[in-house]
């Protein structure tokens, strides 16, 4: 099945106004330092990128390392300036990419 | 264990410590290239007592005015005792309006984690915080 | 006077016995968070899954079960007795499956067959749970002594609930929030899978997946837990 994700963006928001997002996606990120119960090591497999851009331009970006749990969540801030789209992105190991979208509407 | 083995592991405990914590040591120059972190500004949330290290919730927050001139450029996160030095780079601008990000981690063992940012001058701050990580009852082979 | 004490005894005894908490009321503040909100809650990404498999197939789910609202309250109700056996939840779906979409049963812990368990028991979210059929077996299989330990449920989690073992508080064994998103397994599992864990740490020999024994200890452990608010899909540690 493919991957899923969960945003929490405010629908409505105030212009000037620091709001929070919420990102979660579903994703094993296998850190690649784990074997199997036969001792072969299981390869890495994590998402590696995240990019968050509000009409286009970016607002935030992240790197992630094996050291993030599995279904990786992240919250952070933006200003809420027009209304438009916030658009998520997610990309790393074995060519695994995802993208979502939600709409805000500022006052 | 063979007693033999047993002192040899005994012997290297230390050194292993060390080699872990230069790694986390060498990822942050990485990062820093050359510049020195001023400790404060940076303020790290975890539970002091982790109910499960595999899933760990983790804030970080730096105090900054985050307006064009003055603001919060990255924030990178190192942990001492993982397999792997990072846990993860945050790279945000005056459009965050604060600069506080949370996330979910993984942390191997009881240990310390640090925080670095950098602000729109070019300087660099620091923070860390210490965490309790015990194993968790009755889990599993598959 | 003393058929007044004894009176008293009982009473303060039938005050201790109501005090029961689930799973989420011994968990940190931080766990209790993740599970609140449903977009911080992992579980819910199954959720997503199980709506998508509740359309799929011909029949599907939906097509016998147009209204979702006819799930509220079922998981609430299971274990329970269907087509002569007693059945879990799982074991319900699967039967729907063979008989009514001769398909394949889905395999316990699939991520298929979590996810529409998932979508299924969040229909019963905040509704008291409901078995109503004789868990004596079930009584008996959570207080027999077993494995290299050789101890039973009941000693953990009557006698010792509320202690720490290690890093985790040792709940009370009721089983409010299945299938849940253990933090531990960094994924969702069922109660069987859980119960395994809890046999594999007393050193015995785990019950199958859907053995009669395990489906025997998840009605009783649901009948301890009846009247208490389901909160599936939970987060645990």
């Amino acid at each position: 099945m493919a991957a899923r994700a969960l945003l929490r963006v405010p629908q409505r928001a105030k212009r000037g106004e620091v709001i929070e997002i919420r990102a979660l996606i579903s994703h094993i990120m296998e850190t690649g330092f784990r074997h199997s119960e036969r001792g072969a090591s299981i390869a890495r497999d994590i998402i590696t990128d995240f990019r968050c851009t509000y009409n286009g331009a970016e607002i935030f970006r992240a790197r992630f390392y094996p050291a993030i749990a599995a279904n990786p969540f992240i919250t952070f801030t933006t200003i809420a300036t027009e209304s438009g789209t916030l658009r998520f992105e997610w990309s790393g190991d074995n060519e695994f990419t995802a993208s979502e979208s939600a709409a805000i509407s500022v006052e | 264990m063979n007693r033999r083995i047993f002192v040899l592991a005994l012997a290297l405990t230390p050194w292993m410590r060390t080699a872990r914590a230069d790694a986390m040591h060498d990822a942050m120059s990485a990062v820093l290239k050359g510049a020195t972190p001023r400790e404060g500004r940076v303020k790290i949330d975890l539970p002091p007592l982790v109910e499960n290290g595999n899933t760990v919730p983790f804030s970080v927050s730096v105090e900054s005015p985050m307006t064009e001139r003055d603001h919060v450029r990255s924030i990178h996160v190192f942990n001492e005792k993982n397999p792997q030095p990072n846990i993860g780079d945050f790279f945000l601008g005056p459009r965050a309006g604060r600069a506080a990000v949370s996330t979910r981690i993984r942390l191997a063992d009881t240990q310390t984690v640090v925080a670095l940012a950098q602000m729109s001058d070019g300087s660099w701050w620091s923070g860390s915080a210490n965490v309790v990580v015990t194993i968790a009852a009755c889990t599993e082979t598959v | 006077m003393r058929v007044f004490a004894l009176l008293l005894a009982v009473a303060a005894s039938l005050v201790h016995a109501d005090e029961r908490r689930s799973g989420y009321e011994f968990m940190s503040r931080s766990t209790q968070a993740m599970q609140d909100d449903d977009t911080s809650n992992p579980a819910m990404l199954w959720v997503l899954d199980g709506e998508a498999l509740w359309q799929a197939g011909k029949p599907s789910c939906a097509s016998c079960h147009s209204n979702m609202s006819g799930m509220k309250g079922v998981a609430a109700r299971y274990p329970a007795m269907s087509s002569g056996r007693l059945m879990n939840l799982e074991q319900r779906i699967n039967l729907c499956r063979t008989e009514k979409q001769h398909a394949k049963p889905y395999a316990y812990e699939s991520k298929e067959l979590l996810s529409l368990t998932a979508y299924i028991a969040l229909q019963s979210r905040g509704m008291p749970i409901a078995v109503k059929d004789d868990a004596t077996k079930g009584k008996a299989l959570y207080e027999q002594r077993q494995g290299q330990l050789n101890m039973s449920c009941a000693q953990c989690h009557d006698q010792y609930a509320g202690h720490r073992l290690a890093g985790s508080t040792i709940p009370q064994a009721h089983p409010t929030g299945y299938p849940v998103y253990r933090l531990e397994w960094q994924t969702l599992g069922s109660l069987q899978r859980r119960l395994r864990n809890c046999l594999v740490g007393i050193r015995a020999e785990p019950y199958g997946y859907g053995s009669p024994e395990m489906v025997e200890l998840e009605l009783y452990l649901m009948s301890r837990a009846r009247g208490m608010k389901m909160d599936a899909p939970g987060v645990r540690p």
